[in-house]
């Protein structure tokens, strides 16, 4: 007797596809000691699945059943390709075979992704690379898809991508957890890699749009990832509870025109408690642990903004302390500037803009932006008018430029 | 095993003086040995200064010679290192050591070897 299975929609696959993707090609890389080659295996079994699980629903482990599918139709393949001469597929024949005793793929011990992603993000390659690869094998986005988010014409993604797994291949750039000494760096490489994604899909730096979501999802769903497979790294945990909470900003960080509105005038009820409250208790485990680093001082920064109910609420002296801290960890430029902004609410505007006009950061446009609100609150409306000027000519982002004219024309 | 190019990038013109030259010359020799004891170690040279270079180029029929290196600059390969690795990360662990050695940056690059012959560059 057959029972009839409901049919599987495409969504459901989509989500198998966007959720499994990165494992199955992180397993098949170790199989065939490839990217093209499990790249390829992977795209092949989900055209597949997607003819299969339509009619006969999703198998008990649809990763299992993708990665099986994968290694077959894969090694079908260089078979056929091996037995005309191609040394390629010979050797990932001989590396597929000399795998074959190691035990089940999905154990739980070692999960082959985090491999990767230390090769995607390998400092051998530039940073571009870095996110490129990282978006592509673990995130599962088509070529098109970074291209667009990056605003990028896509031949020169294409490039790009080619270029780096090239590198991978021909300087074989090893697929392997850096030991401990090497691990702190590299870890700071990875970290970058998923926070630089985020902030991009934050505030764009470029075009018409000041979110772009899909980049802040794929982030987060990256620091998920890396925090599932290192546990024991406060810094992982405090990169994922600094993105959920500034996503937790979201919805009120934007007029509904699209354009930015500062913390202090966002709507409050608006923040998304759900996040908040997942954010701040990451937060809370890391601080327990008391190995601080950047990210997890910028997330602590982050969880009490979010934990007064109004701006006027805002316990800013201990936002100070914490940019103290976070000053003495990473002495740059711009903690210094995000620093004067807190030490604005505690000692007065006229302190933070001396700490302002000590900083040498005339490019960034937030700097100049910081120095015309400073301006403004010490009724110094005519150097603050300049100062929105140069922050205007400094920025890209077309949302953002229309916010600091309107705050220029206010000027009295 | 795989094996790279370890390139010693090096300002033209005269060589430090003696008394800045010769200890690094003394730890450049031990690093030698020291790669020589870990089975590293391929073939390394030091060359003359790049105007003792001359280029040939075909052009047409004929092979032009012009005196003086490749290419115009203000630093030159100076001296080079072939050595074999199991990886990349091995292999730029020497040439961390060699920067440090010689405080001159090195490009680390691999070699098309048999392995991986049917990509390689074709001229």
């Amino acid at each position: 007797m057959t029972l009839r299975v409901p049919d599987v929609p495409t969504s459901e696959i989509g989500r198998v596809f966007r959720e499994e993707y990165g494992r199955a090609v992180a397993v098949l890389v170790r199989v065939f000691g490839d990217i093209d080659i499990a790249e390829e295996a992977v795209q092949d079994a989900f055209t597949t699945a997607v003819q299969r699980w339509r009619s006969s629903g999703l198998p008990a482990s649809p990763a299992g059943w993708i990665i099986t599918t994968a290694r077959n139709r894969a090694i079908d393949r260089l078979r056929r390709e091996a037995s005309r001469e191609d040394r390629y597929a010979r050797a990932a024949l001989l590396q597929a075979r000399s795998q074959d005793s190691e035990p089940a793929e999905e154990g739980p011990v070692r999960d082959e992704r985090l491999r990767l992603i230390f090769t995607c993000c390998h400092p051998a390659l530039a940073t571009g690379a870095q996110v490129a690869l990282t978006l592509r094998l673990l995130g599962g986005l088509t070529t098109a898809e970074i291209a667009h988010a990056f605003l990028v014409p896509e031949p020169t993604m294409a490039q790009r991508l080619v270029r780096a797994k090239g590198k991978i291949r021909d300087a074989r750039i090893p697929y392997r957890v850096p030991d401990d000494a090497d691990l702190p760096d590299r870890l700071r490489a990875v970290l970058a890699v998923i926070y630089l994604v985020f902030n991009e899909g934050y505030t764009a730096s470029s075009g018409d749009r000041l979110v772009r979501e899909d980049l802040c999802a794929e982030a987060i769903r990256l620091g998920r990832l890396l925090t599932e497979l290192m546990p024991g790294e406060p810094e992982v945990t405090g990169l994922l509870a600094l993105m959920l909470l500034t996503e937790s900003r979201r919805a009120a960080r934007t007029t509904t025109g699209g354009g930015p509105v500062l913390l202090a005038d966002q709507d409050r009820t608006r923040w998304d408690r759900k996040l908040i409250a997942e954010g701040q208790s990451l937060v809370r485990a890391c601080l327990r642990r008391n190995q601080p680093g950047p990210y997890q001082i910028q997330a602590a920064i982050n969880a009490v903004h979010s934990d007064a109910p109004a701006t006027a609420a805002t316990d800013w002296w201990q936002i100070l302390r914490l940019y103290d801290q976070l000053l003495a960890l990473a002495p740059t430029p711009i903690v210094a500037l995000n620093r004067a902004v807190a030490v604005a609410e505690v000692e007065g505007p006229a302190a933070a803009l001396s700490l302002v006009d000590g900083l040498a950061f005339d490019a960034y446009h937030l700097f100049h932006a910081i120095r015309a609100d400073l301006l403004r609150r010490l009724d110094r409306s005519a150097e603050a008018a300049q100062a929105y000027e140069a922050a205007i000519a400094r920025t890209k982002n077309a949302t953002e430029r229309a916010f600091l004219q309107r705050r220029r024309q206010e000027l009295t | 095993m795989k094996r790279y190019l370890l390139s010693i990038y090096q300002p033209d013109g005269d060589p430090p003086p003696p008394e800045v030259l010769e200890p690094i010359m003394r730890d450049l020799a031990a690093l030698g040995q020291e790669m020589k004891a870990a089975g590293v170690w391929v073939f390394n040279g030091g060359l003359h200064a790049p105007g003792t270079a001359t280029v040939l180029r075909l052009q047409d029929d004929e092979v032009l010679i012009t005196d003086g290196p490749y290419l115009e600059g203000k630093e030159h390969i100076g001296g080079f290192t072939v050595i074999q690795a199991p990886d990349l990360d091995s292999a730029l662990e020497w040439g961390r050591k060699l920067a440090r050695v010689l405080t001159l940056p090195i490009e680390v690059r691999p070699l098309a070897d048999e392995a991986d012959r049917c990509d390689a560059p074709r001229a």
